[in-house]
């Protein structure tokens, strides 16, 4: 662990609220060890604005290692930053050089309206999961866990898409700004089990319509939301997703 | 203040269906006209919320994030307990108890115990049906490991990622209710103040994170599941935003605050790097079945590569003193072993603030004994993620470890009902201080959270409401909840203004955390604490005077947020210190060095066999101590000993 210190010069988006303004602001980072995360290289500039009387860079961030999927901005062009399968939370500065400038700006889509600076609201993925994504089971109302035996493949693959920590990246990424990585994983994590076969083409459908409405674009199968995707999430998820739709279309045709 | 338990008398296991049969209900067309406040989003939280609406109550849930899915409970790794007896281990609902209370080190009470060992049955059969994707065997069934020493593998799992993929569950859950109409959700809504009008818990006062704006919301009861306060530490596993303030405004407007100063440090953290440390991050306990735990015999090799200390000058001070369990002794006594090295100097890594604090934990004997494919299988993910954080490859060099405070055992006292000591206000999951007496065993935290969210609260909230039937309505005008909103108002306001502002919370949340970790952490004696609550008063006062706070309170304002977490905090740490400096003996996570025997801990169980309940008198340096005795009638009280 050999420790070094380095400059940066930082352009940060600065927006004072959903409707302000916004701009790059210029900001100097020194003495930064190598060893610091991202978001600590962030406290220590914050820090710094306090003293001096100035607001502090408004950015999100709550648990810190890359699980909760509330960090999250535009490092150099790229969402949560270079480091391949890592938040920028997790991200840490041995990845830059010393006098490096380093541009940062919020997830930029219509689906994700800025609260502040590097701040969005991302309550449009809440309203997705709500119009679908879960299995109706009353509390209290389930049977013995071992009587449905579910081979071990399908579970590890329903885990897979399940890992998803709903970051938004994905459609920060996207030149459509598209939800369809986030949207998809859901529906084939709740898909892939016999639990979710019930609701599968209702929900598949639902979501999809919900998705549509709060104004996130279309799939075009550019791969940059996998590509960012701190979790891993495959592409493979939203082929999947365009098969569950054609199936429940074709099932809302059949008469019962 | 009175201290009822309310707990069920007759055979332990006939308690909970004894106790649930003699509780009033509320007949499902009278749900909706009944209003429930839950504040959090976590297991507990999130579960109750989903629970009670789907009842056909009326539910507005709080968090502080963004969206209910981010409560930290996200982060659990190991897994959660059920006595399900699936290995055909000889595992039981009373053995599940029996471990818990004994794991407690015989400082909770038998019949909440029993009662969450029971419902543990219930929770993986609710989860697999909602479809959280736990680990399986290759025919299918359901996949178990033993955990944290545990004699039987009874620990469930999903990947890594446990709490994740059971939170989600709740969330999904929780969404559902919110899409019916039932559950109206308050994302970004901070709790500052709780409403009590006629002796009842009525509502609570709320600031939008990103307005500004400052709202009373008024209901016939207040559930709070807001999690522990390890943050009080500074330097914790928990996020960021993890606090005290709901529960603390509580405990000052009459709720009793229980046995503050049991905290569990875990032994397996990444050491702290540096001085802006914001947080520290756990490695899962499993690790310790392979590694092992070394520093340099010398001080003079403190600073050298590990890989150049001749076998001779190691010191494998838990095999040496723990013949019989090694590195594998309990978490209280691998971190407490770590403090006592480092402060003999044999700390590696580098040094913060002219102290190393770190132990390796070497992967060398089982890379050569099992090979490196195998060790890949088993924590290549810990691995990967230890060198994305320290930037050492561990299948090369050892890792460096040290504890880190990770749970609180204490939290607001509540009876059998999970009811505070103020009528109408119940709490759940981390934030009480139920079940775990004063050390939590592994994977029983999730347990206990989803106990109380699906199955304990949705029936106690309808006995208290079946018993108050209706209350009279309350309106916003009432002086009562005026001055909640004059009190937050006032608040926010003291702290944007401070006399003499200077720096920004953290310089104070730093130096708080530090006198609690130093004087109120691993190790304790009265000596100490008597320093620490000098010094807390003072540090408190400093900061009312110099924080300070940049931008305005009317729209999102994150340094405000945190120094109000951070006022609350240092009141709270002040009431750690004088609990622990009340209990003269050693149990579980509190380890007063006076009370040891040949380096064991020794409980006092004649004159401590008690909870002590905390209650507010307006001056933080007197609060007004409580007894609850707990008695034990099935499990009886025996000394740990690990040597
Ligand atoms: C790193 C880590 C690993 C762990 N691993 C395990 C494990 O493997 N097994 C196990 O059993 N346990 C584990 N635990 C412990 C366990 O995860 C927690 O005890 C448990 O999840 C707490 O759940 P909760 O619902 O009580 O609180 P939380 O999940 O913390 O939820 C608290 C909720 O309250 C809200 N809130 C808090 N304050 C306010 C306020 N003032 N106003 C409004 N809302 C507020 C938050 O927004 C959040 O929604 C682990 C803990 C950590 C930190
Ligand atoms: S802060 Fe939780 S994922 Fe980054």
């Amino acid at each position: 662990m050999t420790d070094e210190l380095i400059n940066l010069t930082l352009h940060v988006w600065r927006q004072r609220g959903p409707n302000g303004p916004g701009s790059f602001e210029t900001h100097h980072a020194k003495d930064i060890t190598t060893h610091m995360s991202f978001l600590e290289m962030l406290d220590v500039v914050n820090e710094d604005l306090i003293e001096k009387g100035e607001e502090p860079i408004a950015f999100d961030y709550d648990c810190r290692e890359g699980i909760c999927g509330t960090c999250g901005m535009v490092v150099n062009g790229v969402a949560h930053g270079p480091q391949k399968l890592t938040t920028v939370c997790q991200l840490h500065m041995r990845q830059f050089e010393d006098g490096q400038e380093i541009w940062l700006e919020p997830w930029r889509a219509q689906g994700f309206p800025i609260v502040k600076d590097l701040v969005v609201d991302r309550s449009g993925f809440d309203r997705i999961i709500q119009a679908g994504g879960y299995i109706s089971i009353r509390t209290g109302s389930a049977s013995e866990a071992n009587e449905m035996p579910i081979a071990k493949d399908v579970a590890d693959r329903a885990m897979d898409a399940a890992a998803c920590i709903g970051c938004g990246a994905c459609v920060a990424a996207c030149p459509n700004a598209s939800a369809s990585l986030f949207t998809a994983a859901k529906i084939s994590h709740l898909s892939l089990m016999p639990q979710g076969q019930v609701e599968r083409a209702d929900r598949a459908r639902k979501m999809v319509a919900q998705m549509d409405a709060e104004g996130f674009g279309a799939c075009t199968n550019h791969g940059e939301c996998e590509a960012v995707c701190p979790k891993g999430v495959s592409l493979e998820w939203i082929a999947r997703m365009n098969r569950e739709l054609v199936r429940a279309m074709v099932k809302s045709k059949t008469p019962a | 203040m009175e201290l009822r338990s309310h707990e069920p008398t007759g055979p332990i296991e006939e308690r909970w269906a004894k106790h649930k049969e003699a509780s009033k209900l509320v007949a499902p067309a009278n749900r909706r006209k009944h209003n429930i406040i839950v504040v959090g989003s976590g297991l507990a939280g999130g579960a109750a919320s989903a629970s009670l609406g789907e009842m056909g109550y009326n539910v507005k849930c709080f968090c502080y994030q963004d969206s209910p899915r981010r409560a930290h409970s996200i982060a659990a790794q190991g897994g959660i307990n059920a006595a399900k007896n699936y290995q055909n281990d000889g595992d039981s609902v009373y053995r599940l108890f029996y471990d818990t209370v004994k794991g407690g080190d015989f400082r909770s009470r038998e019949s909440n115990v029993y009662r969450l060992a029971e419902l543990s049955l219930h929770i993986i059969d609710q989860a697999v049906a909602q479809g959280v994707p736990f680990a399986r065997e290759y025919g299918g069934l359901l996949a178990n490991r033993s955990f944290g020493g545990a004699q039987v593998s009874r620990t469930f799992y999903a990947r890594g990622q446990t709490g994740q993929q059971l939170l989600l569950g709740a969330y999904q859950a929780l969404s559902r209710q919110i899409d019916a109409g039932t559950v109206e959700m308050f994302a970004r809504h901070e709790m500052l103040e709780l409403i009590v009008h006629d002796g009842r818990a009525r509502g609570i006062v709320t600031r939008c994170l990103n307005t500004g704006k400052v709202t009373p919301h008024i209901a016939d009861m207040v559930v709070l599941c807001t999690g522990g306060y390890s943050n009080v530490f500074y330097l914790s596993t928990n996020a960021k935003g993890c606090n005290c303030t709901a529960t603390w405004r509580a405990h000052r407007k009459g709720a009793a605050f229980a046995n503050p100063c049991y905290t569990q440090i875990h032994p397996t953290c990444i050491p702290q790097a540096g001085s802006y440390q914001s947080k520290l991050t756990l490695m899962s306990e499993s690790l310790r079945n392979d590694g092992r735990v070394w520093v340099p015999r010398k001080k003079e090799d403190v600073t050298k590569q590990p890989r150049d200390i001749p076998e001779a000058d190691r010191f494998y001070y838990l095999e040496e003193r723990y013949p019989a369990f090694g590195n594998l002794v309990p978490r209280d006594v691998a971190s407490r072993n770590a403090l006592y090295v480092t402060n003999d100097g044999l700390g590696v890594g580098p040094a913060v603030n002219g102290e190393r604090r770190g132990v390796y934990l070497d992967f060398a004997d089982a890379i050569g004994r099992l090979g490196e494919q195998t060790i890949r299988e088993r924590y290549g993910n810990l691995f990967e993620m230890y060198e994305r954080i320290t930037g050492d490859n561990p299948y090369e060099t050892p890792m460096r470890i040290y504890p880190a405070t990770h749970y609180t055992m204490g939290g607001l006292w509540v009876d059998y009902n999970l009811e505070a000591t103020i009528p109408g206000l119940f709490v759940g999951g981390e934030a009480n201080f139920s079940d775990h007496g004063s050390n939590r065993l592994g994977a029983s935290a999730l347990m206990q959270g989803l106990a109380d969210g699906y199955f304990v609260l949705p029936f106690t909230v309808g006995n208290y409401l079946g018993h108050i039937r209706t209350l009279p309505p309350l309106s916003e005008d009432h002086p009562d909840v005026q001055a909640a909103i004059q009190a937050v108002d006032d608040r926010v306001r003291k702290l944007m203004n401070a006399p003499d502002p200077k720096h920004a919370p953290e310089h104070f949340h730093r130096q708080l955390g530090k006198v609690i970790w130093e004087k109120c952490g691993m190790s304790r004696n009265a000596e100490a604490l008597e320093e620490a609550l000098e010094k807390i008063p003072e540090l408190r006062e400093q900061f009312w005077r110099e924080v300070k706070i940049t931008g305005s309170g009317k729209d999102l304002n994150q340094t405000l947020e945190r120094a109000g977490r951070v006022a609350d905090f240092f009141e709270l740490g002040e009431l750690m210190c004088i609990d622990a400096l009340n209990r003269k003996e050693s149990c579980g996570g509190h380890f007063r060095e006076e009370y040891q025997e040949k380096g064991e801990a020794l409980r006092d169980d004649t004159n401590f066999s008690y909870v002590a309940a905390w209650e507010w008198t307006g001056n933080p340096a007197e609060p007004r101590l409580h007894k609850e005795p707990l008695t034990f009638e099935y499990v009886k009280p025996t000394k740990r000993s690990y040597k």
